[in-house]
């Protein structure tokens, strides 16, 4: 369906040049395309970014441990719990510090409720470009009770800077839990109207069965991780391959399609969310057999004490100090942690110095590294159809260009 | 009784039949109350933004409709985001192509003075290229912050005099942006 | 399939390339060595070949000026099959730091080589396309070399006194 026939024909060249550019309503974020195009088809593309590059790596190397989490949450905005848990656990496994297990459910159900939101935005996009608007504001409706969630959780909406090194910086109170319990209650029926409207849809599957099928070793070969590498048939899940935060005390499958085109990538990303929903549920159960009241390790050196205390007891009022002002003290080692991030395999390398700040922070980011295939995969195909790709492989414009 | 809340009529004189005001108060009055929006959404303060189009938060019943991603229609320029220096020859483009009365509206603490990133690759605000009516301060806004951003330009809208494009001040303003 | 532990991995690097790696060490858990830019092809043919390391996880690199060698490329390297991991370091001088590509190997190398060309100016020999990606592509300097000033230069509001410099 989608060989490129025409361009046996080259000898015209007769190519004109479009330019995707930075600011187009179709691609979701800040990334140039400058395409040769034999009518409605493409011959080669470049790709061009950068343009949102704001040097989180450079300004990591200036700031002390705990600022770096507001940095990190604007990496994958749709999503950014999962940033800012992923850099917690990096830190602890460089410090030694262990969680207790009520910490890491909390931390379970917050990151896959960013998993839950960033995959609502990719498929709800999705079906906006393929040209189905109503089903995104459905969509956009449960983000908003995401979004209250958080809000009781740490108070803010999007870019959400939760936790602390260490755990949480309060309990998850009453209406929390009853906020997240309502959460998985009514999410179920509201996405399985929105899968009526597209999983057997005719239009829907015209126009995305098929479409940029990619083999699983050329996935592997360009280092693809996440939903689309699940979707060419490669199941590597960073949650089941190597456990953080207590994943492996959870019961969930890991969903893997078939040929890797835009339309198992959908089903990919759906099928997560109702396994997220699943783990939700059972963290839930979990966190109600243990101990109550435990939000945090008990690590003074690094977790900012209780203000009442900090205003009465003279300890606490000196592990306050020597954590704001940084000194705290690290090895001098280097650890590489990774999550699985809304798009794939999230990895912060660190490289300390036992100083205020890390010597060398690299983020691996799964946006960055995925969309390097974009070019050359859309060689020969339509310009409907780059379109619809591009909006399958969720790149996210922060995440990108960092 | 419905609770739909009518515009103000401006100040003027009734009659049987006819009414007359000043041209300048029954045209700032439509433009406040259609403003399209061009959304130069970059990165999180774009997905408020999307939030704000929404349901919940509906900017549409102020009267922003049609987003239009094509300049020469809009009318208002939300800059959403950072702005890197790559990006700010973009953004002064898409600012010289939009068609008169336009207005701006930084949304934002990156796009207002770049925001936490102080850094060699962002642009510390975007009033360095372009010119700004109304700065909305948040890291992302709440969507209540960036309808509050809206309802204030719709009262400098409503105010302005008709032909502000040939006022001394405003060429003065784009002279030193170095914009025609 | 079976997990292959570190000491293993060690046993049969060292075979093959005896006096061409060094300084093996374990920070948490992740066996880390060095070698240098004759060996690293060799090396990371021999890893995806006949050890399994089928994924490259990053292609970073890193500057300590104090160093003789100050620049370096850090490679990481995941086996999907056996569930381990191994990190590479090669060090290279200051003025020129060349080093032979490894997109032959893996094509995803393609912007992770752009990407710490772009940050740290080190040329990779053999790569199609080695340009800036994230930065502007008139600059000069690279930025993430240590003496690169964060801040923009250009800032006329920001006083030095109210920020204690």
């Amino acid at each position: 369906m989608n060989e490129p026939a025409i361009i046996q024909n080259l000898e015209r060249k007769e190519t004109t040049t479009l330019n995707l550019g930075p600011t187009h309503p179709s691609t979701h974020g800040v990334f140039q395309n400058v395409l040769e195009m034999d009518g409605e088809r493409i011959v080669s593309g470049v790709s061009t970014i950068g343009y949102i590059h704001r040097a989180f790596e450079k300004i990591a190397e200036h700031r002390p441990f705990y600022q770096i989490t507001p940095l990190t949450d604007r990496m994958n905005y749709c999503s950014s719990p999962i940033n800012n848990m992923g850099w917690h656990m990096t830190v602890e496994k460089m410090l030694g510090i262990q969680t207790p297990k009520r910490v890491d459910y909390m931390r379970v159900i917050v990151m896959e409720l960013a998993r839950i939101s960033d995959h609502l935005v990719c498929n709800g996009i999705l079906g906006v470009d393929t040209g189905a608007y109503s089903g995104f504001l459905y969509l956009m409706e449960k983000r908003e009770h995401i979004y209250e969630i958080y809000e009781e959780i740490c108070g803010a909406r999007l870019t959400t800077n939760i936790g602390r090194i260490g755990g949480f910086e309060r309990d998850f109170n009453d209406i929390a839990f009853a906020k997240i319990r309502k959460f998985v209650k009514d999410y179920v029926p509201v996405l399985k109207e929105f899968e009526e409207l597209f999983t057997r849809n005719r239009i829907f599957m015209d126009r995305t069965v098929g479409i940029a099928a990619v083999d699983a070793q050329t996935a592997l070969d360009y280092s693809w991780t996440g939903p689309i590498l699940r979707a060419c048939g490669v199941d590597y899940d960073v949650r089941a391959s190597e456990p953080y935060s207590s994943y492996e005390d959870f019961d969930f499958d890991v969903p893997v399609g078939t040929t890797g085109d835009v339309y198992d990538r959908y089903m990919v990303r759906n099928e997560e969310m109702y396994q997220s929903i699943r783990i939700i549920e059972q963290a839930l159960d979990k966190i109600e057999k243990e101990p109550k009241g435990v939000f945090h390790a008990d690590v003074p050196e690094i977790y900012l004490p209780p203000k009442e205390e900090v205003y009465n007891n003279m300890e606490a009022l000196i592990y306050h100090f020597k954590i704001v002002m940084g000194e705290v003290d690290s090895p001098t080692t280097e650890v590489y942690h990774c999550v699985e991030g809304g798009n794939g395999e999230l990895g912060f390398y660190l490289v300390n110095d036992g100083g205020r700040s890390p010597y060398r922070l690299h983020f691996r980011r799964p946006s960055f590294i995925n969309y390097q295939m974009y070019a050359p995969m859309s060689r020969g195909m339509l310009l409907s159809d780059a379109i619809i790709n591009l909006s399958s492989l969720n790149v996210i414009a922060g995440e990108l260009d960092a | 009784m419905s609770d739909i809340k009518l515009a103000e009529a401006p100040p003027g004189i009734e009659g049987s039949g006819f009414f007359a005001t000043s041209f300048d108060k029954v045209v700032g009055l439509a433009r406040a109350n259609s403003l399209w929006p061009l959304p130069f959404a970059t990165s999180c303060c774009g997905i408020e933004f999307m939030a704000t189009m929404g349901a919940h938060y509906d900017l549409a019943r102020f009267g922003s409709e049609r987003p239009s991603f094509s300049p020469r229609q809009a009318d208002m320029l939300l800059v959403m985001g950072t702005i890197a220096k790559k990006m700010a020859p973009v953004l002064r483009q898409v600012y010289i192509q939009m068609a008169e009365p336009r207005w701006v509206i930084a949304v934002g603490a990156c796009a207002t003075s770049g925001g936490i990133f102080d850094s060699y690759s962002v642009l510390q605000g975007i009033d360095e290229v372009i010119p700004v009516d109304v700065y909305v301060p948040g890291c992302p806004p709440r969507p209540e912050a960036i309808l509050n951003g809206v309802l204030k330009l719709q009262d400098l809208v409503r105010n302005e005099p008709m032909r502000r494009r040939n006022t001394e001040e405003y060429k003065e303003l784009l002279n030193k942006y170095g914009i025609q | 399939m079976a997990k292959i532990s570190n000491q293993e991995l060690v046993q049969k690097i060292t075979s093959k390339f005896a006096s061409r790696v060094s300084a093996f060490s374990e920070p948490h858990g992740l066996l880390t060595f060095e070698t240098s830019r004759e060996a690293i092809i060799d090396i990371l043919t021999f890893l995806k070949n006949d050890l399994d390391f089928n994924f490259l996880t990053d292609i970073t690199g890193i500057h300590y000026p104090e160093q003789e060698l100050p620049i370096g490329v850090i490679y990481h390297l995941h086996s999907m099959r056996q569930g381990v991991r191994v990190r590479i370091k090669v060090f290279l001088e200051e003025q020129n730091p060349v080093i032979p590509t490894a997109f032959n190997l893996w094509k995803g190398a393609d912007w992770m080589e752009r990407e710490t060309y772009d940050y740290f100016g080190i040329q990779f020999e053999g790569h199609p396309d080695l340009r800036r990606i994230l930065n502007m592509d008139d600059m000069v300097a690279f930025p993430m070399r240590k003496e690169f000033p964060l801040e923009d230069p250009n800032r006329v509001d920001k006083k030095d006194f109210f920020f204690g410099r």
